[in-house]
């Protein structure tokens, strides 16, 4: 075995004319020369293997940073955001002294490699970058997309998805309280995992990823490192040095939630001590991005021996030490005085922990190996200073076509058992049909504090015992609306997430996303994605609901064949007294069923189009966000007047769906009748914006029509809720247990 | 007065801070174990909450029946101290030898979370008392590996001693399909031991004791307030 000298600095400043495989990482010839450029000379191994994966596209957000700075830009006043974009997650104000931080991001492409670990690691990755704000995660959330529910490979991919999820979350003890599930043939082979957590914290609690202070310590702490997930790593690794170990790994890292949950504990109680100046979890391109991050947001430089690393296996490069994407690591700037102190919460937890370097007066990043110096760069350059694409995106040509295919042209019902037969076949379709199957595999309880639970509209926690203060958190996005119009199609999502949180009597405050779409570099998906990000600010702007941080997604895409558009947008809102939460479930029979907002005939991108006649095409339905914002102050007034017992917003599927499913959580049926101006299909399937349908008591009646004649906000009544069947007057009557047995067993047949 | 009962936190415990409102709720005072620590500080009860000890490995419960407090808690469950297991607790309990059995992993192969109806099967427990004799109550369930079994020999020890705490309706009994969860055998699901002061369950009474959270139902107080008024009136 022989070894090639240490690539010290030293060592490429002598060897100049060395080649390395720059290209096998993922550079472009461009950004190579760039870093030659930057550094005045040809990088170390080390340093090429920090460049090249935090100039990735995950890392840098080099194709989608010219757009998404539209979200700074177009941002409301806000006073609410008490930390913005650019931080592990955003912080929001709620009242009572008390922050929220929450965030969405993607797993995609792991967890259509090995579902089980590539879904469990979203969870964890997510939550540790609520920890690093400094707050306790509450809660969960997962936006799934997969292939078509019959596909034989979604039956592989789900399940294992979801006892990831369910394993991995379950595990730490935190509440799943919302998200989707959403079945389309353009996600077979590139199924869509998103995790979203929440986090609260006290305002003085707000940590920061920033190294400062010179002669403070950094330690990391948590799992060993290993060589898990290394990917072009090991390229580099087997072509500078030896080719005799093992160096042929998983790419996708593996999880361990019980570590995870000492992590979360320890941090914690170090946090409540004030032991921690900065902090940051290691998580895509690891110690390189938590070390160069660190130093770059603070105001001194760091110095960092790899040799203290604790590592899981002896064999690994500094290279792949450096790119290790283990699990369950944190890394915390800590003054040199509190360091024994810190160390002492870790073992408390049997949390290994190693003082690793430290803050230098500086302004370089210098990490040692064996005594050599192996890494010397300005930390910025590797952090912040990545390549920005100008990548150029044009209107597909097939758009027109697509939109002029006009779903007011399908074919509708005709007689009152075709309605009915098609409302069946509505309810029972794998995207509308019930997916307890899926959620009861995820833990609701867990804290006792979740008020609110999927299949609710948002799901709400309180995180007051004594006020009942509470914070709700909806999740939404609709890839066919986005196809058909993108700009649109992202309003939509935020809409519906907005008015989600408004059903349930809380106030929408901010926004994260996780923006998932094909390639980049086609031009058509380009033009998607800036139009959707332009949708979403502008949409954002005019709700008063700044972005606060959100993730992209890009190489969604299978040769030429991209995903739909999907953009998840989330909603926090926040709600003074749980007590006064609206659930989806009719409550008691002889309330009065309202409309309110306007149903006109709009069925492009409809769930109806897509069961009936598995056709997409037109465009989706027209946005108004001031009509939203209307309807969002309506449902939250009459939610803490008590003038409504439930509410459920209108969206996929239109009314009859909504219906459907507050008459099953209820126990209790509905008799519907057609308002005049309309007809009985478009009443039933349109899926028109800006409506929800509450219950109102009959002793509410009069104020809660006052309140909506006051405002402006069309309300109409449409029926009450009344006996075990779920009837149109005149129409049809389908008995609840035979809308349960269609809405509830469509899923365990795909699936179990 | 009241009652100080003490709540285990293990590493990889997660309702221990529920059990802990719980126990307040109904009117008694939590009071903080830790696994490591051999004191029990002179609790008047002890629970060993749901979660993960040590993440399941080796077997559920395995690792953690062999802390330092463990070794404190099976002594004074022996003398009398009442101990209520929780799910995780349960599993420790089984493992500890302080009740017979233990607990496989669920029959459909998947965590199960859901509102589960239960029969109190006896009332006559230090955990039991404030339920009636074979009233129906629901209280939360999740988890992965809830499925009781005991050989022959205990189980018909268990049942004609009445040492079954709480069953789960049989399939038939059942309306609505919240049956027995998991395959345990006899419809298991928590037992008590001879002497009626340590009880063990896999359901979660601690996320049953406010209308507005989880279920919305109030079925799991009772564990507490039993507990408490036994030792008030002690």
């Amino acid at each position: 075995m022989s070894r090639t000298p240490l690539d010290t600095v030293e060592h490429a400043t002598a060897t100049p004319d060395v080649e390395l495989p720059w290209a096998e990482l993922g550079l472009k010839k461009d950004e190579y020369e760039r870093v030659v450029e930057i550094l005045g000379r040809r990088p170390t191994g080390a340093e090429l293997a920090m460049y090249s994966v935090m100039w990735s596209e995950h890392c840098s957000y080099k194709s989608s940073k010219v757009h998404l700075r539209q979200f700074g830009e177009k941002a409301p006043e806000n006073d609410a955001l008490l930390v913005g974009i650019g931080e592990n997650a955003g912080v929001v104000d709620v009242g009572q002294g008390y922050a929220v931080t929450f965030k969405v991001e993607s797993h995609n492409h792991p967890s259509y490699v090995e579902p089980y670990q590539g879904a469990a690691t979203g969870v964890g990755g997510i939550v540790r970058d609520i920890i690093a704000m400094g707050a306790r995660p509450v809660a969960v959330v997962d936006p799934l997309r997969f292939g078509a529910a019959d596909h034989p490979d979604t039956k592989r991919v789900l399940p294992g998805v979801v006892a990831g999820i369910g394993g991995y979350g379950n595990c730490l003890g935190l509440p799943n309280i919302g998200g989707e599930v959403v079945f389309d043939p353009c996600y077979q082979g590139n199924p869509l995992v998103n995790a979203g957590c929440i986090g609260v914290m006290r305002h003085e609690d707000i940590h920061l990823a920033k190294a400062s202070g010179a002669g403070n310590k950094v330690i990391l702490y948590g799992a060993r490192t290993g060589g898990d997930g290394i990917g072009g790593a090991s390229i580099l690794a087997s072509e500078t040095f030896d080719d005799a170990k093992p160096s042929k790994r998983p790419a996708v890292q593996v999880g361990d939630p019980f570590q995870e949950k000492l992590l979360i504990e320890c941090t914690l109680e170090a946090f409540r001590e004030k032991l921690v100046v900065g902090i940051q979890d290691l998580g895509a391109a690891g110690l390189s991005c938590a070390t160069s991050e660190l130093a770059s947001n603070g105001s001194g430089g760091m110095r960092v021996t790899l040799d203290d690393v604790p590592l899981r296996d002896s064999t690994l490069s500094p290279e792949e030490i450096l790119m290790s994407e283990s699990q369950e690591r944190m890394c915390a700037v800590v003054e040199p005085e509190k360091v024994d102190r810190f160390l002492e919460i870790c073992e408390k937890w049997d949390v290994i922990a190693t003082v690793i370097g430290e803050v230098t007066d500086g302004d370089r990043l210098e990490i040692f190996w064996h005594g050599g110096k192996i890494v010397d760069v300005d930390p910025r350059t590797v952090a912040h200073e990545g390549p920005t694409y100008e990548r150029p995106y044009a209107r597909p040509e097939w758009q027109d076509a697509l939109q002029a295919d006009d779903a007011g042209k399908l074919p509708r019902p005709q007689t009152a058992d075709e309605l009915r037969d098609q409302v069946l076949k509505l309810v029972a379709s794998p995207n509308q049909a019930s997916k307890k199957w899926i959620t009861s595999q995820y833990d609701h309880f867990v804290q006792g504090n979740t008020v609110l639970a999927q299949p609710e509209d948002s799901g709400m926690i309180r995180i007051d015992e004594e006020t009942g203060l509470g914070v709700a958190l909806a999740t939404d996005g609709n890839g066919r609306y986005t196809k058909l119009d993108p700009y649109t199609g992202a309003q939509l999502a935020l809409a519906e997430a907005y008015r989600n949180v408004a059903t349930t009597g809380a106030k929408p405050l901010a926004v994260s996303d996780c923006l998932n779409f094909g390639s980049p570099e086609d031009p058509a998906v380009m033009w998607q994605f800036a139009e959707a990000v332009r949708g979403l600010a502008d949409g954002c702007r005019r709700l008063g609901t700044p972005v606060t941080g959100g993730n992209v997604s890009l190489y969604n895409q299978t040769g030429e064949a991209a995903i739909h558009p999907t953009p998840v947008v989330a909603v926090l809102g926040v709600i003074d007294d749980v007590a006064r939460r609206t659930p989806v479930a009719f409550q008691e029979e002889g309330q009065l069923l309202y409309l309110l907002g306007d149903t006109r005939e709009e069925f492009g991108g409809s769930a109806w189009s897509q069961v009936v006649h598995d056709h997409l095409g037109g465009l989706p339905p027209k946005v108004d966000l001031e009509r939203e914002r209307l309807l969002a102050e309506i449902l939250i007034a009459a939610s803490r007047d008590g003038m409504i017992d439930s509410a459920h917003d209108l969206s996929d599927g239109g009314l009859i769906q909504a219906v459907v499913e507050s008459a099953l959580l209820g126990g209790k049926g509905a008799r519907l009748v057609v308002p005049d101006g309309l007809d009985a299909f478009t009443f039933l399937f349109s899926e028109s914006a800006g409506r929800a349908v509450v219950a109102v008591p009959r002793s509410e009646e009069v104020r809660f029509n006052d309140m909506c004649g006051a405002r402006g906000l069309p309300a109409t009544r449409i029926g009450v809720v009344d006996g075990d069947a779920v009837e149109l007057q005149g129409e049809f009557a389908l008995p609840l247990a035979q809308l349960r047995t269609a809405h509830d067993e469509t899923i365990p047949a795909l699936l179990a | 007065m009241t009652a100080r009962i003490g709540v285990v936190t293990f590493p990889g415990s997660l309702d221990d801070r529920d059990t802990q409102r719980a126990i307040r709720v109904a009117g008694a005072e939590p009071v903080a174990l830790w696994h490591k620590d051999k004191d029990l500080k002179q609790v008047d009860a002890v629970v060993l909450p749901g979660g993960f000890s040590y993440g399941d490995y080796l077997r559920a419960g395995a690792i953690s029946r062999f802390s330092p407090v463990m070794e404190s808690v099976i002594e004074q469950a022996r003398a009398g101290l009442p101990v209520l297991g929780i799910c995780n607790g349960f599993q420790i309990l089984t493992e500890a030898h302080l009740l017979p059995g233990g607990m496989l992993g669920n029959d459909h192969l998947h965590f199960i979370c859901r509102d589960q109806k239960l029969r109190v099967e006896n009332a006559d427990t230090a955990w039991t008392s404030d339920y009636e004799q074979g009233q129906e109550i629901h209280i939360p369930l999740k988890n992965m590996d809830g499925r009781y079994v005991a050989d022959r020999y205990t189980l018909d020890k268990l049942e004609a001693e009445g040492l079954v705490a709480f069953r789960y309706l049989a399939h038939g009994e059942a309306d609505d399909g919240y049956g027995n969860p998991n395959g345990s055998l006899n419809d298991i699901a928590g037992i008590t031991n001879e002497a009626g002061n340590v009880v063990g369950l896999m359901p979660h009474p601690e996320h049953a004791v406010e209308p507005l959270i989880g279920t919305g139902r109030t079925d799991g107080l009772p564990f507490f307030t039993s507990i408490l008024k036994k030792l008030v009136n002690a």
